[in-house]
């Protein structure tokens, strides 16, 4: 089974809904990315560069602990949170600044919501040697003044936006737009697998290493492939680049995890999977939180990197052809997920990851026994310390005060 | 192609002039003073009206859209409520003018894009402008449009490569909206000076009307364009005056530009 159903296309979704400005641009990089694909030096460099400098193959690690008490299925942990600058964005920005290199492009602009795909732009930036602009809303700028310092200090230029709700939909409206205005040297490293054909394609096999790396594991350490993997879903880069390499083995179950924010009644959420209706958003047709009159509404995460009303195209048709699963985990379930899995496994997960591991007890459960359960940890917790420990801590556990 | 949108522009080009397609947003500041808007452009001289539609996330618009994109969804404009309440009203004031849609494509799809169309020709709507819907993904949306004889009006832009200008141009309805910059809209102190060649390009091609748009402003940006396109588009700058200066403002410049346009 592939997803692919015409050029650009995923099903019903993806395409390329842009000013015609842009199209030359993606229709040179579209060839680009064909060229650089039947390039083996290209690849090679990929690899060598996320070897040597990201530290890939990042581990599986197996939750003992977790396992025990959860009390069904196997868990493992596939750990992003290991890779350099702490997340899985980093995978995709080395690709596509490689890209731009091979292209001739002098500048390199990105939008980011928690900051993470920021940071990991600006790396890849400081890494070879091209200037970088990051459009991030000025709330999440506030939300996220860790990452800020990061990006600055590697010498990226962070821009707020203040148009909008001032998060990751109105950073990527600026992006575009400044994009638009700058087309002919600069590059948009775009960090979801959302946004016009080619990216939803570009990033996906690029953030493909995951699933690729997943497979080889399982293979060697438990002789076969998983049962499930499950990832939690904003745009969808971390989930798409986990579960791809599996779309063909049906017996593999795929689960997306969105965000549902302070429930899906509340009509506060990121759930766009589950209550999207078809749209488009900043480039490609999926599936979109939007009112009856088409106007794109506010999501609401307690993690900013799931805050976004859209999802990338090739996930909402995978959701829509029922081949991967989707389910939810509101902020509070998302919190109490984060301190089980720091005292239960000695790992401080990223929000976005932990609202993954908050639905991955029901899953591990129901699965059962001698069943073998993937989680995609896309990333490590530092950068939301502020927001969780605001809430107060919860006191230590098995130590008399 | 139109017949209304034939004869405003063959009306204007009969007058010696170029033709000028003025923007402004529906439900700026509100929906029936938006309508005075509207009116007033057509009293300075505006040949055809292109009645912004608002998007929560107007990705080809410059700063100057974008806010009164806000004050018009604020104000409660949604597609449906402009083509029942602002399209009625100023084509009852201004019964000769061509009215045209500019939004888009997801504003368009919410409602249908077959129930867009037909509500658009009762309207009174001849034409639409989807700046996020290049030809690639339009076929669809053309052939419903096509189905109710309302134009989709293609646009082209500076880093649109001359074949690709001249297939859009051939194949166009309405008229040819020429990007003048590659950017978004909004005011800018000058235009490229390729403009006037690719003009030259997409009008060769054209069996309807050229028309020139983005970052034209007065009398000034606009001069130099008539003798190479059969209009200009005025946006940023309209919105701009009705928005700090009411509907007479919009009107005072609407007939500084064209005094701009006579060839």
């Amino acid at each position: 089974m592939t997803t692919d159903t015409a050029v650009g296309r995923f099903g019903r979704y993806g395409g390329r809904y842009v000013p015609e400005t842009l199209v030359p641009a993606l229709l040179e990089l579209e060839e680009a990315y064909a060229k650089a694909q039947k390039d083996a030096s290209f690849g090679e460099e990929v690899t060598r560069v996320l070897r040597e400098y990201v530290g890939r193959p990042t581990t599986l690690t197996p939750a003992h602990r977790l396992t025990e008490a959860w009390g069904g299925a196997q868990v493992w942990l596939k750990r992003e949170d290991l890779a350099h600058t702490g997340a899985h964005k980093i995978n995709n920005t080395v690709g596509q600044v490689l890209l731009a290199r091979r292209m001739g492009k002098k500048r390199i602009i990105a939008e980011t919501g928690a900051g993470q795909h920021g940071v990991a732009t600006a790396t890849a930036c400081a890494l070879f040697g091209l200037p970088c602009e990051v459009f991030m809303g000025a709330l999440d700028v506030e939300r996220q003044a860790l990452n800020v310092f990061r990006m600055r200090a590697l010498g990226a230029v962070v821009r707020p936006v203040e148009s909008g709700s001032r998060t990751l939909k109105d950073a990527m409206n600026e992006a575009m737009r400044v994009w638009v205005s700058q087309v002919q040297d600069t590059y948009y490293v775009i960090g979801s697998a959302a946004g016009p054909h080619p990216y939803p394609t570009i990033v996906r096999d690029f953030q493909s290493v995951i699933g690729r790396e997943i497979r080889a594991q399982t293979l060697a350490t438990i002789g076969r492939l998983p049962d499930a993997i499950i990832a939690c879903v904003g745009g969808g880069s971390n989930a798409i680049g986990a579960l791809h390499p599996f779309i063909p083995d049906t017996a593999v179950r795929l689960v997306g995890v969105e965000a549902a924010g302070h429930g899906l009644e509340s009509g506060q959420h990121g759930a766009s999977l589950t209550l999207g209706t078809e749209g488009v958003l900043h480039g490609s047709r999926s599936l979109v939180l939007q009112d009856e009159h088409g106007q794109i509404q506010e999501a609401h995460s307690i993690s900013a990197g799931l805050d976004y009303p859209g999802v990338g195209p090739e996930l909402a048709h995978l959701a829509k052809t029922g081949r991967m699963e989707v389910r939810t985990a509101t902020d509070d379930d998302a919190l109490a997920a984060f301190y089980e899995v720091a005292r239960t496994e000695g790992i401080l997960p990223a929000l976005e990851t932990s609202h993954a591991f908050a639905a991955a007890r029901s899953l591990a459960r129901d699965m059962g026994k001698g069943k073998h359960l993937v989680i995609n940890c896309s990333g490590r917790g530092d950068k939301d310390v502020a927001t969780i420990s605001a809430r107060g801590v919860p006191p230590a556990t098995g130590v008399k005060s | 192609m139109s017949a209304e949108l034939d004869k405003a522009f063959a009306r204007a080009k009969a007058r010696g002039e170029g033709a000028l397609v003025a923007y402004a947003m529906a439900g700026d500041p509100d929906l029936p003073r938006s309508v005075d808007v509207f009116a007033a452009m057509v009293e300075g001289g505006a040949d055809v009206l292109e009645i912004g539609v608002a998007f929560s996330d107007p990705i080809a618009d410059g700063p100057v859209i974008q806010a009164a994109s806000e004050r018009a969804l604020k104000a409660g404009a949604t597609l449906r409520r402009v083509l029942d309440e602002v399209v009625p009203e100023v084509r009852r004031r201004c019964p000769e003018t061509p009215l045209v849609i500019m939004t888009y494509v997801n504003v368009v799809m919410a409602m249908g894009e077959e129930r867009y169309a037909k509500l658009a020709r009762e309207r009174g709507i001849v034409g639409t402008i989807l700046p996020d819907l290049p030809p690639e993904e339009s076929a669809g949306i053309r052939a419903a449009f096509d189905k109710e004889g309302v134009d989709l009006v293609p646009l082209c832009a500076p880093t649109t490569p001359p074949a690709r200008a001249e297939a859009i141009a051939r194949d166009a309805r309405g008229f040819v909206y020429c990007v003048s910059v590659a950017g978004v809209t909004g005011m800018r102190a000058e235009l490229p000076p390729d403009l006037s060649q690719r003009l030259d390009l997409v009008k060769r091609a054209a069996s309807v009307p050229v028309v020139a748009g983005f970052g034209i402003s007065n009398a000034e940006t606009a001069r130099p364009l008539v003798a190479h396109a059969d209009g200009v588009v005025v946006g940023s700058a309209l919105v701009k005056a009705a928005h700090a200066d009411g509907p007479a403002a919009a009107k005072q410049l609407c007939a500084d530009i064209k005094r701009g346009l006579k060839r």
